[in-house]
């Protein structure tokens, strides 16, 4: 580690590179008799966001999926290849999915608050962990993180289902944050959302990556465009190519992506 | 002219037809309900007629008697309630944990769609058999021989006791509560659990705190249903040999006991008249007091479904 900080504190005319949080080698995952993701090879580099984008039943979600062993409930998905979190291998060796789970947290499509207060929502899932601190202020900063603190400050024991479908979100968000994960999974998150909820998301999503790396699946072009350090393009369970968000819409290096950019397919 | 016109020829009139059948059908449905609610509405007015002139404070308080009028429902009374409420102790925990692990932590492949058959078949096996299985597993246990022979305080076999009478009902309710209590289970929303494993629950603590809170309501049906049905089998408690004439309540669970259908049933089969009153007024007991436990059960219900938050 020490000589790790040496090297990255001696200047160089290149910035290294962030450090993978996650790394995906040779990914391979099948549903029964198909092949969803074929041979992905994808670095997801701390404190930046990395977007997935790509047709529908592309395999990206299934992808994202896999980073926290999310698969295991879906019957007969076979996971072949190595998912590399902090260089250890999530699939084979002795960590446990469940904290594997507390490491990577996910926001789903739909927002899916617990039928419980706003309080118990971000409270919940510590709690069960064994969480020891000061359960006030673990709400208030997640809620404050996830920019729901003011709207919500006065009704924290109010159902989490009266709060209108982004807030809900953003309060899933806030809930997985509580955890502290190191990584957080979204799976188009903006997709049940209306146009003013996507942008406070995307915002709240530009600012979490100063504490936390992101990794988003979004059939939303530009909202790739706007939020995303990184893009990643699948086609057909395959990763046609990865690279910095600018450089992949403005050079793509593949003809798949340029037709898939400019709106010939997908 | 409309332009499909030509191919709704004659809506008008087939319209009329297709009213009067909506009509037709929604007067069949209306008499199908009837059938159900006019028997028994004439089965509780001729039950109330006959019953309710014998139906005193004495009828709740005396034990049965040779003659009509001092005989009471007392034993059977009691011995109903200490049976039922035992049941439920023995019945709902195990069911509830059964229909968990095949809805929750179970394969869906091959152990389990054979345990899901047995259980499918167990519901429509005759109550009558459940008491021959009665007689011999819980009350002469394959004939152990000493008859005081004891295991951790409890006495072995069990005897024709309120005990052994509980186990055989509650095998007989449990394949319905646990089929009740899977169809509760499944109809949690799936986004419920993932939200919960998402954050590093385990599936205990997703069963515990989210998935089974859901589906109480739904449980709690199970339990009437299952409560209800224990409540008025009288064959297997025949079977296993529940007494027809005890002049006493039970005091503890290895007590001997009668149940309140055995006791009627031995009423209306006497051949004095007066016999078929008491038998009737046993009947509005027994009616009263099923109605008071559902009653219960949905008042807890109706407390579980509000104390979610919506």
């Amino acid at each position: 580690m020490s000589t790790l900080t040496k090297a990255r504190s001696i200047p160089t005319k290149v910035p290294s590179p962030p450090r993978a949080v996650l790394e995906v080698r040779g990914l391979d995952v099948h549903y029964g008799e198909t092949t969803a993701v074929r041979d992905v090879t994808l670095e997801v580099p701390e404190n930046q966001v990395l977007a997935i984008i790509g047709p529908s039943g592309c395999g990206k979600s299934t992808l994202l999926r896999c980073f926290n062993r999310m698969n295991d409930f879906v019957p007969g998905c076979r996971v072949e290849g190595e998912v590399l979190l902090d260089g250890v291998d999530i699939h084979r060796s002795s960590l446990d999915a469940v904290e594997l789970r507390q490491r990577v947290g996910m926001v789903f499509q739909r927002p899916n608050p617990f039928p419980k207060s706003i309080r118990a929502n971000i409270t919940w899932a510590p709690r069960m962990a064994g969480f020891r601190g000061d359960l006030h202020e673990l709400v208030e900063r997640t809620l404050r993180e996830a920019a729901l603190w003011d709207e919500v400050r006065d009704k924290l024991n109010e159902s989490a289902l009266s709060l209108s479908g982004g807030q809900q979100q953003r309060l899933c968000i806030a809930r997985s944050l509580a955890m502290s994960p190191e990584v957080l999974l979204m799976d188009e998150p903006c997709s049940a959302l209306d146009p003013i909820a996507t942008g406070r998301i995307e915002e709240l999503i530009r600012e979490l990556r100063e504490h936390y790396t992101v990794a988003i699946v979004t059939h939303n072009l530009q909202q790739a465009g706007r939020i995303a350090d990184r893009t990643a393009f699948m086609y057909q369970g395959v990763l046609v190519e990865v690279g910095e968000t600018a450089d992949l819409f403005t050079h793509p290096r593949e003809k798949k992506t340029e037709d898939y950019i400019t709106g010939r397919f997908g | 002219m409309r332009r499909d016109e030509y191919h709704f020829e004659g809506f008008a009139s087939r319209l009329v037809r297709r009213r009067a059948k909506d009509r037709l059908f929604k007067w069949a449905a209306l008499l199908a309900t009837s059938v159900g609610f006019v028997a028994l509405a004439v089965l509780l007015v001729g039950v109330l007629r006959a019953g309710l002139p014998w139906l005193t404070a004495d009828f709740l308080d005396n034990f049965p008697s040779r003659t009509p009028a001092k005989a009471g429902f007392k034993a059977a009374f009691w011995g109903s309630l200490w049976v039922v409420g035992l049941t439920t102790l023995i019945c709902v925990p195990i069911g509830v944990a059964g229909a968990v692990y095949l809805e929750e932590y179970s394969g869906k492949k091959g152990f389990h769609k054979l345990l899901e058959l047995l259980i499918a078949n167990l519901a429509g096996v005759p109550s009558i058999l459940y008491g021959m299985l009665g007689l011999i597993v819980f009350v002469r246990m394959f004939n152990i021989p000493a008859e005081d022979a004891s295991f951790l305080g409890v006495q072995l076999p069990f005897g024709r006791s309120v005990l052994a009478g509980a186990c055989t009902l509650s095998l007989l309710v449990l394949p319905v509560l646990i089929m009740v209590t899977r169809e509760a289970l499944r109809a949690v929303p799936e986004s419920l659990r993932l939200a919960a494993f998402g954050l590093g629950a385990t599936r205990w603590q997703c069963v515990r705190h989210h998935v089974l809170p859901a589906a109480s309501p739904g449980i709690l049906t199970g339990v009437v249903l299952a409560l209800s049905r224990a409540l008025g089998e009288t064959a297997p408690l025949v079977v296993m040999g529940a007494l027809t004439y005890v002049a006493f309540t039970p005091e503890s669970v290895f007590d001997p006991f009668t149940a309140m259908p055995i006791q009627i049933f031995n009423w209306a089969s006497r051949p004095q008249a007066d016999f078929q009153s008491v038998a009737a007024a046993g009947i509005i007991v027994l009616l009263a007091v099923l109605l008071g436990m559902n009653a219960l059960v949905i008042l807890l219900r109706n407390r579980a479904e509000k104390s979610r938050i919506r």
